[in-house]
């Protein structure tokens, strides 16, 4: 296969310019430099911090405020190392790497040094240990035990320092008297999240971490602050006393519920879904995942369909599966669907290995009518399934953050790709890149120029009529980025946008399908639309014309009722009773995300592998064993036995679903092939209706974080702002003392 | 007998040993609140903008800096707020400059927590700032009278305002002027070498309306020296007055 071959070099290739992380994201530097940590030899890129050339030679160095995500701040004094001919101790987070430097971690000098710095830290640190949910998982602690001393020379009777509670809403619980004001949590807040809002106030000993006015952290990203936090200050409300981080079960897997696929780690104790962790993907989610990812698992616990339910009169009876499999032949051969009669209908929540099963179950019998549960979702995509890169967000996650001109048209990153939003604040901040918005306005982490609402505006703006500052720096761009949201594909306008995007790139070609660079992206915000088209799962065009009698509801939760015929009979596959299970004659049990090892493909076609933290509940089962078995009962039984043929099957339609972890980008002769088939097509011009934000609520979009009891908390805080902050002192009454 | 006199040092000991009960250290009370609370007179609802002659002097203090770093005319602009609206910063003052200065405004929250001299709860129009560092403590008849002085004529104590509202008293840290110990700082004047006397002098012209003369109260000019000049007396040397006789 010398195409595959061709690929996995061109990625290597990628990999390689990846490389070292520098300390500096702004400016690459080639240089390298060497020093002798510990009397051992190590190379660097210059400008490396001197903890990473420590860290490079094997040296554990203790921190608190460094973290190699975010700017450095260099106010604990626990990364203290000797450097020879220096008169002091140095803050190895805060100086450069020098060349010929011989630098000493494991010195009598260090060890009093970093045993003083402890007895400082833990002065004002309360003894909370045992009650304290960090516990385990506490740098403060570890690194006491490891470097700090047995006793203390603290011994003031007035006390330790106390600092009042904030109120941060309804993700963050705060302890602020065990804050060690490592700033970690500041410089996430202003850089990654984009809310300027928390800072330090005070000075000296009062110094607090705070928003100064009684105010909630309103960030989609601000779980984050919690892992960061190095001590107990900032700790997950949702998960308050509830378990101790050894006796979790931790499984490595991938989040569904946006397009993303940030890598994420289950914790899990016994069968219950204890919290979501980020894992580090440099690719993806770097060490971030969103609120939702992180906080939407409690809805795995609610409203779950565990045992196959069968319609009686106007309510649900549960059934075995075998009585459920059965009244699903007769429905079927009741209803008389025929051909396209039959309809299979995707949602956002569907795994790659069911879409296969499915689509095969479906054309089995007879039928090409295989759509989505989007709003237009029963006819074919604009986008096409043939050519990869007419739906794939083709820039990449990892290198959107060096385009230095981003037009987004109807899209909300900031909701429908929370993680690609903070790649582009980064851009924003460190390399000045500069964003317009065709569509509705949002609240953004980055300014941006509004140069439209509609299609109409898309095809003047990129007809060269762009008006405004954007409209000259977009001409001049050397990286220029289009984003076409997945709520504009999915609409009426898809088609036009799509044909005035794609020309503007052919007659740009040079920019923006450079040399390792394709400015054409677009963004999926479900988990499963990517993998649906690259197994075809669209209907024919004669297809989509027919009237369904019998409707297969693979979780599918968004879809609109009225393409559900009212004699249709009606199956509903899925592990939530959400919207679809109400249309459903009979439901049948599948399994949640973390339930389940499979294939997951996300916004870039990059698939990567889900894996099983906790069995299904009940009598759910993995849902293509559950299609597998439907298809025993229909009479057109399906060719695969266990999940290996299955993927072998998969292997066939699309060798790129098992290419797990790598990311396969279409060569350019590729995209300017499905670019042209995009412009050829023949649409009326855009109209001047505005986009919609397809997502208004970002709390709450599938089935999950709908069922979940913290997201509606976040809800109700955030989108609806109806958030009642705790009064932490009401006892200043009157006018305060001066001071 | 014998045995509870064996006991009797052991229960000597235990009553010696001073008392802690578990979890006894009171908590630090800090002299200031470093959060923001909405009371009546300060709350971001309360309207403050710059009079347009405070608008010019703000641009003038930010022309002195390049035009992306803004932020940087901060604390003078903070400190412009600040006179403007009564020798105190509000809410609503910072959240002018923030706007000002196109900065978050967590940014000059920071900045007016931090620095001692902006006043986050209002002030009365005279803001007497009473020096109490080691010099002014030693120097003359020493800080801690003046302290009393002030405290007994105007009533109140340190952190407090008199109740005709006239006068704000605090104690603060080195003004620098310790040659002339012991000083304080009423608004922008120092008034130095004061003595009990002279202190209740300048309260009570103050309070009249009136300004007194700021620096030494005693008399002398600046901080030379009281008891007379002891050195450059005499009239400065003439050109080569002490040059050799064939070199005059």
């Amino acid at each position: 296969m010398p195409g595959r071959r061709s690929v996995i070099g061109s990625y290597q290739a990628v990999a390689d310019i990846a490389g070292q992380r520098f300390f500096s994201t702004t400016i690459p530097r080639h240089a390298d430099i060497t020093l002798t940590v510990d009397g051992k030899e190590v190379t660097v890129p210059q400008g490396t911090a001197l903890i990473q050339a420590c860290e490079a030679a094997g040296a554990t160095v203790p921190r608190f405020c460094y973290h190699d995500r975010l700017a450095i701040a260099g106010n604990c004094r626990m990364c203290l190392v000797e450097v020879e001919r220096s008169p002091k101790p140095v803050a190895s987070c805060a100086m450069p790497a020098m060349p010929g430097s011989k630098v000493f971690t494991n010195t009598p000098l260090v060890h009093k040094a970093r045993e003083g710095v402890m007895e400082f830290l833990l002065a004002n640190h309360p003894l909370d240990c045992p009650i304290c949910d960090q516990g385990g998982e506490c740098d403060l602690q570890d690194q006491s035990m490891r470097y700090g001393s047995d006793r203390t020379r603290f011994h003031e009777i007035t006390g330790k320092r106390a600092t009042e509670n904030k109120d941060l809403g309804p993700i963050v619980k705060t302890s602020m008297n065990r804050c060690i004001q490592c700033t970690r949590c500041v410089r996430f807040a202003n850089d990654v999240a984009g809310v300027e809002d928390l800072g330090t106030t005070g000075r000296g000993n009062d110094l607090q971490i705070g928003m100064y006015i009684e105010k909630t952290m309103d960030s989609e990203m601000s779980g984050n602050i919690i892992d960061l936090c190095p001590v107990g200050a900032l700790t997950s409300k949702p998960y308050a006393f509830q378990a101790r981080p050894w006796e979790l079960k931790k499984t490595e897997s991938v989040d569904v519920l946006d397009a993303v696929g940030s890598n994420i780690r289950v914790d899990s104790r016994g069968v219950q879904v204890m919290r979501v962790q980020p894992k580090i993907n440099d690719e993806i989610n770097e060490e971030w995942i969103n609120d939702k990812t992180r906080y939407a698992y409690d809805g795995l616990k609610y409203q779950r369909l565990t045992t196959p339910l069968v319609r009686e009169g106007d309510k649900f009876v549960p059934a075995t599966w075998e009585h459920a499999m059965e009244s699903i032949r007769h429905g079927f051969l009741n209803s008389g669907a025929r051909g396209d009669e039959i309809k299979a209908v995707a949602g956002a929540l569907a795994d790659t290995e069911s879409l296969v099963a499915l689509k095969d179950l479906i054309n089995r019998m007879g039928s090409e009518n295989l759509t989505t549960d989007t709003p237009l979702g029963h006819l074919p995509s604009p986008t096409g399934s043939e050519i990869r890169s007419n739906y794939l967000f083709n820039t990449s996650i990892e290198t959107a953050n060096e385009a230095d001109a981003v037009l987004l048209i109807g899209t909300n990153p900031r909701h429908e790709a929370a993680i690609l939003n903070t790649r582009f604040r980064k851009s924003y901040l460190q390399t000045g890149a500069e964003f317009a918005l065709i569509g509705e306005n949002f609240d953004s982490t980055f300014e941006y120029e509004h140069v439209g609402t509609s299609a109409k505006d898309v095809e003047s703006f990129l007809g060269g009529k762009g008006k405004g500052a954007f409209g000259k720096i977009w001409k001049e761009a050397k990286k220029p980025l289009v984003i076409v949201g997945s709520g504009v594909i999915e609409g009426k306008e898809g088609a036009a946008v799509l044909k005035a995007v794609s020309k503007h790139m052919l007659d740009n070609s040079a920019r923006f399908l450079a040399e390792g660079w394709n400015g054409f992206s677009v963004l999926q915000r479900a988990a499963s639309r990517t993998a649906a088209l690259d197994v075809g799962f669209t209907p024919s065009a004669a297809a989509s014309k027919a009237t369904p009698k019998f409707v297969y509801l693979l979780n599918a939760d968004d879809i609109d009722p009225s393409t559900i015929p009212e004699n249709a009979f009606v199956v509903y596959q899925g592990h939530h009773g959400d919207l679809g299970a109400q249309f459903a004659d009979v439901c049948l049990p599948g399994a949640a995300y973390t339930e389940k090892a499979t294939t997951w493909v996300n916004t870039e076609g990059r698939s990567q592998m889900g894996r099983t933290a906790v069995p299904p509940p009940g009598a759910s089962r993995e849902d293509w064993k559950i299609l597998r078995a439907l298809s025993e009962v229909v009479g057109e039984p399906l060719p695969y036995d266990d999940i290996y043929t299955l993927r072998e099957r998969m292997w066939d339609v699309s060798p790129t679903l098992l290419r797990y972890d790598t990311l396969e980008r279409p060569s350019a002769e590729l995209v300017t092939a499905g670019l042209k088939q995009l412009s050829s097509a023949s649409v009326s011009a855009g109209s001047a209706t505005a986009f919609k934000k397809p997502i208004s609520d970002f709390y709450r979009t599938d089935p999950i974080s709908r069922a979940s009891v913290t997201m509606a908390a976040c809800s109700k805080a955030f989108t609806k702002k109806e958030y009642e902050t705790t009064q932490v002192d009401d006892a200043i009454g009157g006018q305060a003392s001066y001071a | 007998m014998s045995l509870r006199s064996a006991l009797a040092p052991l229960r000597q000991a235990v009553r010696v040993t001073p008392r802690r009960a578990f979890g006894s250290s009171a908590s630090r009370q800090s002299e200031s609140l470093f959060v923001h609370r909405d009371t009546d007179y300060n709350n971001p609802n309360i309207k403050f903008e710059f009079t347009p002659e405070n608008l010019k002097e703000a641009q003038k203090i930010i022309d002195r800096y390049p035009p992306q770093y803004k932020k940087a005319a901060c604390m003078p602009i903070l400190d412009l707020g600040q006179r403007q609206n009564g020798g105190w910063t509000s809410i609503s003052v910072m959240n002018a400059v923030a706007k000002l200065l196109e900065m978050p405004k967590m940014r000059v929250y920071e900045v007016a927590t931090f620095y001692t001299m902006y006043n986050r709860e209002p002030v009365a129009t005279n803001f007497v700032q009473l020096c109490t560092t080691t010099p002014c403590q030693l120097g003359g008849c020493g800080s801690t009278k003046i302290l009393e002085t002030i405290e007994s004529h105007l009533n109140v104590h340190p952190g407090q305002t008199t109740k005709d509202g006239k006068f704000t008293l605090i104690e603060v840290e080195c003004l620098g002027a310790c040659s002339n110990a012991p000083m304080m700082q009423i608004n922008d004047d120092f008034y130095e070498d004061l003595t009990p006397e002279t202190t209740i002098q300048v309260l009570q012209a103050l309070s009249k309306g009136e300004r007194p003369k700021p620096g030494p109260q005693s008399g002398r000019r600046t901080s030379e020296n009281s008891a007379g000049l002891t050195t450059l007396t005499g009239p400065p040397p003439k050109p080569g007055q002490f040059n050799l006789p064939e070199f005059q």
